[in-house]
């Protein structure tokens, strides 16, 4: 590590002295989103998030295959990310790295555990034939918290996709509708990350603020305001009242990103 | 496999609607991105291409530095949403090759003997793909590389021409590409007329040739023009704000 993450951290530390941050927002605060969806056409869902400068391209594609042998009755879920060298100096292409798969299974958990997708509506022929839906998630501009728009961009872009079952018609089987059909989804759980830098916890990190942090806390939760996942990441610790103080925060702004998805899903 | 669809009408009309010499519908926008030195959005047609540019900065590994000028490492990469089947993530034959071919086409143009040790990186993004990826990221590398300060030359830009239903057509589009009878991307550098970049496949006579590559070279400049309004575009409002 270089110098400037130094001078840096002596600089938000300073600031948070205060109860400041370097571009103005209050510790709780998260930058601006943007979703955008239907943004490929080759996809059969897809949709661009944007938190701030930190920019995240989800596609998925549907294919047909073996279900797992434990699960015969359920459609298969395969979640990748790749952070590509266009998005930061720092990312190199190559094989995906620690990072890319903390950040693909995070993600996948958040999907997979709280059940959004509803799997076993995606069985064909039990124990032979099922749906696959593939979720690449494609990093384009990187400027701190990627878990938060990783995740957004996974459901925006599950919430508008459709089983092209047209397309593969001579492959299913004759009783089998031929018609395209909406993903089958329920309520998601929202993903919200918060840093702890010396002895302040800061939401929504930012790049600068994302390097020097002690610690992260990633808090999934759904629209009840019950907890569906969480994620400790990086070396340093979290006390008792912090992660309450952590999850509070998930739930406020839980809340306020839901709304922005459903505007931009029209759901 | 050969279809049964006409490509074009004996009038000259094609799938799209398009005259012969008529190319898809382009629009690009310079310094999209945030993190990266310089950066270009180009949509072509139904392809969708990210370009970020960074550098110039030291050459890593070492080994590959060269002590008299820069090294130009395009890598183009298709995701794997962008095409009907799910292509798998990482570099493929094919895409290691078009690497290749514009990583010696941008060398040509950039000033390299100023950054001697120096690796000057651009990262192609096939986002959302429909023929003719390769002019696409070209074209789309040329505008991000000037976004990026990088000094060169000319601006690269690049089009295709090629042959369908026995006609020499401009730009050719999905099923174009996929049942015609002849491809022929060229990149130049607009200034000069230099061909930094021809590949072909298909079948055409020597005439044939000769009348797709003067197409294709009327392709090169009509996109040239549009690169500099996107350039303009970006850096008159940043000299506006300037000004305020």
């Amino acid at each position: 590590m270089t110098i400037v993450p130094v001078i840096k951290r002596d600089y938000i530390t300073k600031l948070a002295e205060q109860g400041k941050r370097i571009d103005g927002r209050s510790f709780e605060q998260y930058r601006n989103i943007e979703i955008e969806t239907k943004v490929v056409n080759k996809a059969e869902g897809s949709a661009r998030v944007k938190i701030g400068n930190t920019q995240v391209l989800v596609g998925i594609k549907i294919d047909l295959g073996e279900p797992f042998p434990d699960s015969p009755n359920m459609g298969v879920l395969s979640t990748a990310a790749e952070l590509i060298p266009l998005a930061s100096p720092d990312f190199e292409s190559g094989p995906p790295r620690e990072d890319a798969i903390e950040l693909a299974r995070v993600v996948d958990r958040g999907v997979r555990e709280s059940q959004v997708v509803d799997v076993e509506k995606l069985v064909i022929t039990p124990g032979e034939k099922v749906w696959i839906v593939f979720i690449d998630i494609h990093i384009l501009d990187y400027d701190g918290n990627l878990f938060d728009a990783a995740s957004l961009g996974a459901l925006a872009a599950l919430s508008t996709t459709t089983i092209p079952a047209k397309r593969f018609e001579e492959q299913l089987p004759e009783e089998f509708p031929k018609e395209d059909f909406p993903l089958p989804m329920s309520e998601p759980p929202i993903s919200c990350t918060a840093v702890k830098i010396n002895d302040f916890v800061l939401f929504d990190p930012c790049f600068d603020e994302e390097i020097i942090a002690d610690a992260r806390l990633t808090v999934a939760t759904d629209h009840k305001g019950d907890i569906r996942a969480m994620q400790k990441g990086l070396s340093g610790s979290f006390s008792k009242e912090e992660i309450q103080k952590v999850i509070k925060g998930a739930l406020d702004n839980g809340q306020e990103i839901r709304k922005k998805l459903y505007q931009s899903t029209g759901k | 496999m050969k279809s049964d669809i006409e490509l074009i009408t004996s009038e000259g009309k094609r799938l799209d609607g398009r005259g012969p010499h008529d190319l898809r519908k382009i629009k690009i926008e310079a310094g999209v991105l945030h993190r990266a030195d310089g950066s270009c959005y180009l949509e072509w047609g139904g392809n969708k291409v990210l370009v970020a540019v960074y550098g110039p900065r030291e050459a890593v590994p070492r080994h590959t530095q060269n002590p008299l000028k820069a090294i130009v490492q395009a890598r183009y990469n298709m995701a794997a949403f962008s095409v009907e089947d799910r292509k798998r993530p990482g570099p493929d034959r094919r895409s290691v090759e078009i690497s290749k071919v514009i990583s010696e086409a941008l060398e040509k143009v950039i000033l390299i003997d100023q950054f001697p040790r120096a690796s000057i990186d651009v990262n192609i993004e096939v986002l959302d793909a429909e023929a003719g990826t390769r002019c696409a990221g070209l074209t789309a590398a040329g505008v991000a590389l000037v976004d990026a300060g990088i000094p060169m030359r000319d601006i690269p830009v690049a089009c295709a021409a090629g042959k369908i239903g026995g006609q020499v057509v401009l730009d050719l589009g999905k099923e174009e590409d996929n049942f015609g009878d002849a491809d022929l991307p060229v990149a130049i550098s607009p200034r000069t007329g230099e061909v930094l970049l021809l590949q072909m496949d298909g079948h055409l006579t020597f005439d044939e040739f000769d009348q797709a590559f003067n197409l294709a070279l009327k392709g090169c400049h009509a996109v040239s023009e549009i690169q500099k309004k996107a350039i303009m575009l970006k850096y008159q409002s940043v000299a506006a704000e300037v000004q305020e």
